[in-house]
């Protein structure tokens, strides 16, 4: 049995050939053009930074564990069987991490016109970002 | 604001957290800014800046490091009464640090007035991510017990909680947002995370 799963992640949305959607798992040449995250001996490796992982638990008869390649990275993992959808997060450390550093995380969204605006595109200018919503 | 410091090397960025641009229309074309309005209906500026209401600014030096962290604060008084933040003391210290008349915070203050995010409100956002994409997709009733795991989660996350109301048919300025005003009094969690500002 094959289904499609839907993978929310990064602002993206990928779909990814899996046997069960409630324990999704995909190949590891899958999980590093979707991910770009590679097996290695070394453990998950994304260029130079490898994590850990026990490779047992990790890698199946269907391929890469999801959910544990989402622990190994400390990332949520939460899906709906019913629709084959999953949503990977992003990982309390990376962003606490990032925060941290007191580098403010350069994002690109767009105006109401559609043109994209990065926040880096103002360097060299004092910035208040503001959030806010019409709620 | 913008008009009186943008020849001082300063600009403002507004990010509105929204289900799609026309909701944020109205409110872009009658201020007219000159500054970038852009448009988050994923919330990715919440979750790259941990921010769990709105408004929440943040002060970016030239350099594009954190200058002053997420601090919740409106531009006019015209909330104040309900919120109970004062807009012009903020506006007072931006108006000086652009200037230059005055420093933003040291970067160990910086650091002490960051709430950092956690596994479980990061567990919240993805499970937000989930119901947002099923509610778009058409299936509002399977979104709802994603929308509902995320509000138990990070029942503090007013941006998923209240953001997420008129996708659920909820009005957000009425009785669903007034339970969780009166939770967060009786719990004496704060609905607007606001640095406290030292006298000036």
């Amino acid at each position: 049995m094959s289904a499609t799963l839907t993978l929310l992640h990064d602002g993206r949305s990928d779909e990814v050939a899996v046997a069960d959607p409630a324990r999704p798992a995909i190949p590891a040449d899958a999980l590093e053009a979707t991910l770009g995250w590679a097996l290695q001996p070394e453990g998950l490796c994304q260029g130079p930074m490898c994590v850990p992982v026990d490779q047992d638990a990790l890698v199946g008869d269907d391929g890469i564990d999801l959910g544990v390649f989402a622990d190994a990275l400390q990332r949520p993992l939460v899906t709906d069987e019913k629709h084959a959808v999953a949503a990977l997060g992003a990982s309390h450390h990376d962003r606490g991490e990032a925060l941290a550093s007191l580098q403010a995380p350069d994002f690109t969204l767009p105006d109401l016109d559609g043109n994209p605006h990065s926040l880096s595109g103002q360097r060299g200018k004092k910035v208040l970002l503001v959030a806010y919503a019409s709620w | 604001m913008y008009e009186e410091l943008a020849d001082e090397g300063f600009t403002v960025i507004t990010v509105g957290i929204e289900r799609s641009p026309e909701d944020a229309r109205p409110w872009i074309e009658k201020a007219r800014p000159q500054h970038p309005s852009l448009i988050d209906i994923e919330h990715l500026v919440p979750d790259l800046y941990g921010m769990i209401n709105v408004p929440t600014v943040v002060w970016i030096d030239e350099e594009g490091r954190i200058a002053r962290p997420n601090d919740a604060s409106f531009a006019s008084n015209r909330f104040k009464l309900l919120t109970g933040l004062d807009s012009k003391r903020h506006l007072r210290r931006l108006r000086a640090w652009v200037r230059g008349d005055a420093p933003a915070l040291t970067p160990s203050e910086v650091r002490k007035h960051q709430d950092l995010p956690t596994a479980v409100e990061q567990e919240a956002r993805a499970e937000f991510t989930l119901a947002w994409w099923l509610s778009r997709e058409g299936h509002d009733d399977d979104a709802e017990r994603h929308y509902e795991r995320a509000g138990e989660l990070a029942p503090h996350d007013i941006t998923i909680r209240r953001g997420s109301m008129r996708t659920r048919g909820l009005n957000p300025m009425g009785f669903a947002f007034l339970k969780i005003a009166i939770k967060s009094a009786l719990t004496r969690t704060p609905l607007y995370r606001r640095i406290e500002d030292s006298p000036a």
